[in-house]
């Protein structure tokens, strides 16, 4: 399983893996931000830069410092320490060099931190005992994976709002049965290809 | 037991690392230079270096917004108007503001951030408010729940402010220093004392501050902040309708009145719910044989107990200016106390012939 490419790694964290739609993972700002697709492109976009780049530094931190000195166990904190502080970081270079994609990007930005999809990103790429450049791919495409899926639901929510929905069902009931439906549509890509 | 000390130690080295990243980071990436901050048109332009809030920065400089939170972006107090260079509205303001706020550049200054040369205007009053530095002279018990506290000015040594303002009062809390707001109950003629009416919240930071207090005490404040201007003509008869702890302003503005038009007409309406909330009476009963003009009228809202005694009114207090006011005088009206009262009382004036635009209040 460890010699899967790269390449098939990415294609299948983005369709058969997608780690928003078969791990529900990261709904709470999938819900919260998917009103318009352009903050959930913005967004999407943000979230596969921080994933793929916290993959390349948890991959480090843990194989060369956490796994050597045996404190695997400490995995979880750290990885959440990492993120944070390089969502920090992504911020300050956002504000100083763009501006505009700061003030569009606004509140996502921080929120990102609190993305439980870029931790279970770190998480799996280590569970799944995948090499350097896989964990690339795949926190690459976990977070395109993401993105799509946002982007995904943002144009469904948007058709949504001209449609005749009972009285319960509007708003978040209606967006996690979208979920669910866009979930099922996604299985059919089921057999394309095969990741653990 | 090494594993704990290793655990410890690798996690601990790891976020150093991670925070001294982040300072360089901060320290290079966050650098905006020097810009220039004018205010109202060239009235005062600064220099200063960027990075930092507006609020911060001009509190800095001196200049006061008013601010309870603390820069949080939690009490929407500190509004000012924002030409340019102040970037585009940010969602952490967008709750505390309204349609013709937003339209008239009215932005948060403890969420705005200094990036560029901005230019903002900030009402002439705000820049004569001061920092005071002040000694607690004495701490009074009023009634169960409300002290007198008097505070003798150091630096500066002098105060102007008008009656119905009010003052900032800086109280230490877990997070940080915090600001609340008091009105000022000492007489604008006693310009080297500022004196307060506190009532103690439980788990109130500000007003377990201010009980805690004793004589000798040093308190930080800012101030004077607050729009209400006594109208002059000597002819206006003022109405000051008070409840619960909404006395503070009251007693500045008869006090403050009394020493200027000694024969000026003037009422005070103050509702308390038991007798054991009535203070201050015998002073103003004592000054209303002074001045026959003046004329005080407490009434009691609760069910009088079998303990208690009193000849005064009763029911809640909107019912005492219906019945003792007479309709078609000239008037103007302050009101202090809970939103419901004020929503009575205001009902009441202006059936009494009392324009809109002169009633004035502080609802809390």
């Amino acid at each position: 399983m460890s010699e899967t490419s790269a390449i098939v790694i990415l294609i299948a964290a983005v369709f058969t893996n997608n780690i928003l739609l078969t791990n529900f993972l990261g709904m709470c700002s999938f819900i919260a931000c998917s009103g318009q697709i352009e903050t959930a492109v913005g967004l999407g976009t943000a979230v596969t830069f921080v994933m793929t780049v916290t993959a390349m530094i948890n991959y480090a931190i843990y194989h060369f410092i956490l796994a050597p000195l045996n404190l695997v166990h400490l995995q979880f904190i750290v990885f959440i320490a990492v993120i944070a502080a390089f969502v920090q970081l992504v911020e300050m270079f956002i504000e100083r060099f763009s501006p505009k994609l700061y003030f569009a990007l606004g509140i996502f930005l921080p929120l990102i931190t609190v993305n439980c999809a870029i931790l279970g990103a770190s998480l799996f790429m280590i569970n799944r005992n995948y090499n350097f450049v896989q964990s690339v791919g795949f926190g690459f495409g976990a977070g395109v994976g993401w993105a799509v899926a946002i982007i995904l639901m943002a144009g469904l929510r948007q058709k949504m709002r001209y449609s005749n929905i009972p009285q319960p069902f509007k708003g978040v009931p209606i967006a996690m049965i979208v979920t669910c439906v866009l979930a099922m549509a996604f299985m059919g890509f089921a057999g394309m290809v095969s990741i653990q | 037991m090494g594993i704990y000390l290793l655990a410890v130690a690798s996690f601990a080295g790891l976020v150093m690392a991670l925070a001294v990243m982040l300072m360089v980071a901060e320290r290079y990436l966050v650098n905006y230079g020097v810009c220039k901050l004018d205010i109202n048109a060239g009235k005062r332009p600064l220099e200063l270096e960027g990075g930092q809030t507006l609020l911060s920065s001009l509190y800095a400089n001196d200049i006061f917004i008013p601010s309870a939170c603390g820069g949080k972006g939690s009490c929407g107090h500190c509004k000012i108007v924002v030409d340019s260079g102040g970037g585009p509205l940010l969602p952490t303001e967008t709750p505390y503001l309204d349609r013709k706020e937003i339209r008239g550049n009215v932005r948060l200054a403890c969420q705005v951030k200094i990036r560029e040369d901005i230019y903002v205007r900030i009402p002439e009053e705000l820049l004569d408010v001061r920092m005071f530095d002040a000694t607690v002279e004495s701490s009074i018990v009023l009634t169960h729940d409300i002290k007198e506290i008097r505070m003798r000015l150091n630096d500066p040594a002098e105060i102007s402010q008008r009656p119905g303002q009010y003052v900032q009062i800086q109280a230490p809390s877990p997070d940080g220093d915090v600001f609340r707001a008091y009105s000022i109950s000492s007489a604008s003629f006693e310009d080297n004392v500022v004196e307060l009416n506190v009532r103690i919240v439980p788990g109130g930071i500000g007003s377990t501050y201010l009980h805690n207090l004793k004589e000798g005490d040093s308190v930080i404040f800012t101030g004077p902040y607050g729009e209400f201007v006594l109208n002059e003509d000597p002819d206006v008869e003022i109405i000051c309708v008070g409840g619960g702890c909404g006395m503070a302003p009251m007693k500045n503005i008869i006090y403050t009145l009394y020493d200027r038009w000694p024969d000026r007409s003037c009422w005070l309406f103050f509702g308390c719910r038991t007798t054991k909330d009535v203070f201050y009476l015998k002073r103003f009963q004592e000054l209303a044989k002074k001045h026959p003009n003046f004329h005080v009228v407490y009434a009691l809202s609760d069910e009088l107990g079998s303990d208690e005694k009193w000849d005064g009114e009763t029911g809640f207090i909107h019912l005492g200016c219906d019945k003792l006011l007479e309709a078609g005088v000239a008037r103007q009206a302050f009101l202090c106390g809970p939103p419901l009262m004020i929503d009575a009382v205001t009902r009441v004036l202006e059936e009494k012939g009392i324009a809109e635009k002169d009633i004035f209040y502080d609802k809390f």
